[in-house]
């Protein structure tokens, strides 16, 4: 129920006067209600849960995760993949 | 997938599997809050993999295992009624009420849509002014968002035909409520990691100081969880309770102040029945008295209803971690996903249905 997936924000609109978005989940599109992310700029990703952004990814906080493996894995979180 | 795959990766798992051996010394009962989490732990055997002295116990965080008989016989009776379009997440169709279940209603002729988000009954609502159209506004704080910014958004904007049915329940209570049972085995708390998006993480504070409890906030991905563990680990051995946040990457300590604003402005704490369990203070959300125009308790007059649950099912052992699927009588006999006797064996995120779908009735016990 609480599910809720990682998409990037590639389109900012507006309808019935809620700020909307259009996220692509690779590949898939769809939009997504970003009233609560109203910082959000086009090229980052979002936590999506049933038609709603809830939050920014925070991309250090990502590779923290990863890294404290003891290893880096440099370039896994996006370093091959443009902005 | 982004900020997916790379969560997912065997070598990493391989790691935290090994650091969680090397740092655990004695018996732990660590219970995963969410549903979501459950399924996860079972899809990928993670419980299987974990050295036997930690034993993962499986919580209440499945909002469509607790919404209480009562709401559910009253959204069967709301769907039923004519000029009624009555809409919900596809998760609650099948939960069976006391006698029936929505999939019923809609084959006997009622109007029962299902929806991926409340915006879409609010848009069903604008398109047929001549219906009522109700949403059952299921969920943990991670959803309150959403259905609060419906309703806000039919009061704004004089949506007069749509209302919710209000069934909202809220985590902190109901770990509240498990620590002070006398029952409690309970030693520390993956906390859901997106209920936590939503409210942030200081309410735990108190709550892992009063009962000495290590609460870590986990996301839902294999290498999140395997880390909550290790964290969670990390914490009873040092001999530590402390509130920590496994999964910065979405998680922020105060959480989502504009979401929280809103629900606060449409919602009021309430008591709630979580089903199977028993009433839990403070545990769920209603409309406020301003939103009384929109709130389908109040437009549909239910009244009281006699309530059934079937006296088989153990769900609320279940639910509070007292009992694993596969010591019920009825699991994987008399009751499975296509024929539940409970809601846990309906909703995805149940963990009947969790042990069900990876076979965990035909072997109990792999060699790690
Ligand atoms: S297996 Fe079925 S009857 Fe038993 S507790 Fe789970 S849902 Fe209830």
């Amino acid at each position: 129920m609480c599910l809720a997936i990682p998409g990037k924000v590639i389109e900012i609109t507006e309808e019935n006067g809620l700020p909307m978005g259009r996220i692509d989940y690779s590949g898939t599109v769809n939009t997504a209600c970003l009233a609560y992310v109203p910082e959000v700029k086009i090229g980052q990703y979002v936590i999506v849960h049933a038609g709603f952004a809830l939050s920014i990814i925070d991309e250090e906080e990502a590779r923290k995760t990863l890294d404290l493996m003891g290893e880096m894995f440099p370039g896994d979180l996006g370093a091959g993949e443009e902005k | 997938m982004k900020y997916l795959d790379e969560f997912r990766d065997l070598l990493r798992a391989r790691r935290l599997l090994d650091d969680i051996k090397e740092t655990t010394s004695r018996p732990c009962v660590i219970m995963e809050v969410c549903g979501g989490q459950t399924h996860a732990i079972v899809k990928n055997g993670i419980d299987r993999l974990l050295p036997d002295k930690i034993e993962l116990v499986h919580g209440p965080g499945c909002p469509v295992c607790v919404t209480p008989l009562e709401l559910i016989d009253k959204a069967l009776a709301i769907a039923s009624r004519p000029g009624v379009i009555f809409t919900s997440f596809g998760d609650m169709l099948r939960v069976p009420g006391s006698k029936k279940d929505l999939f019923t209603v809609k084959s006997e002729g009622g109007d029962v849509r299902m929806v991926y988000s409340p915006l879409d009954a609010l848009r069903i609502a604008r398109e047929n002014p001549a219906k009522q159209v109700v949403f059952f506004g299921v969920g943990f704080e991670t959803t309150a968002p959403l259905t609060a910014m419906a309703v806000w958004q039919a009061h704004q904007q004089q949506i007069d035909n749509f209302s919710m049915l209000v069934a909202h329940v809220l985590v902190p209570p109901a770990i509240t409520a498990l620590l002070n049972s006398p029952e409690n085995r309970i030693q520390a708390f993956l906390a859901a990691g997106h209920v936590c998006t939503v409210m942030g993480w200081e309410e735990y504070i108190p709550i892992a100081e009063k009962y000495r409890v290590p609460i870590v906030v986990t996301g839902f991905e294999p290498i999140d969880i395997l880390e909550g563990i290790l964290m969670a680990v990390r914490q009873l051995e040092d001999g530590r309770a402390e509130v920590e946040n496994q999964y910065a990457r979405v998680v922020k300590r105060e959480g989502n102040r504009p979401a929280q604003e809103l629900i606060a402005r449409v919602f009021q704490v309430t008591g709630r029945k979580w089903r199977g369990i028993g009433e839990f203070p403070q545990s769920g959300l209603v409309l406020r008295p301003e939103f009384e125009a929109h709130d389908a308790e109040k437009i549909f007059e239910i009244g009281q209803m006699r309530v059934e649950e079937s006296p088989e099912c153990i769900s609320g052992l279940i639910l509070q971690g007292l009992k694993k699927p596969h010591e019920c009588g009825q699991f994987g006999s008399r009751c499975t996903p296509q024929n539940p006797l409970g809601a846990t064996m309906v909703s995805s995120e149940g963990a009947c249905a969790a042990y069900y779908a990876y076979h965990r009735h035909r072997t109990d016990h792999v060699e790690n």
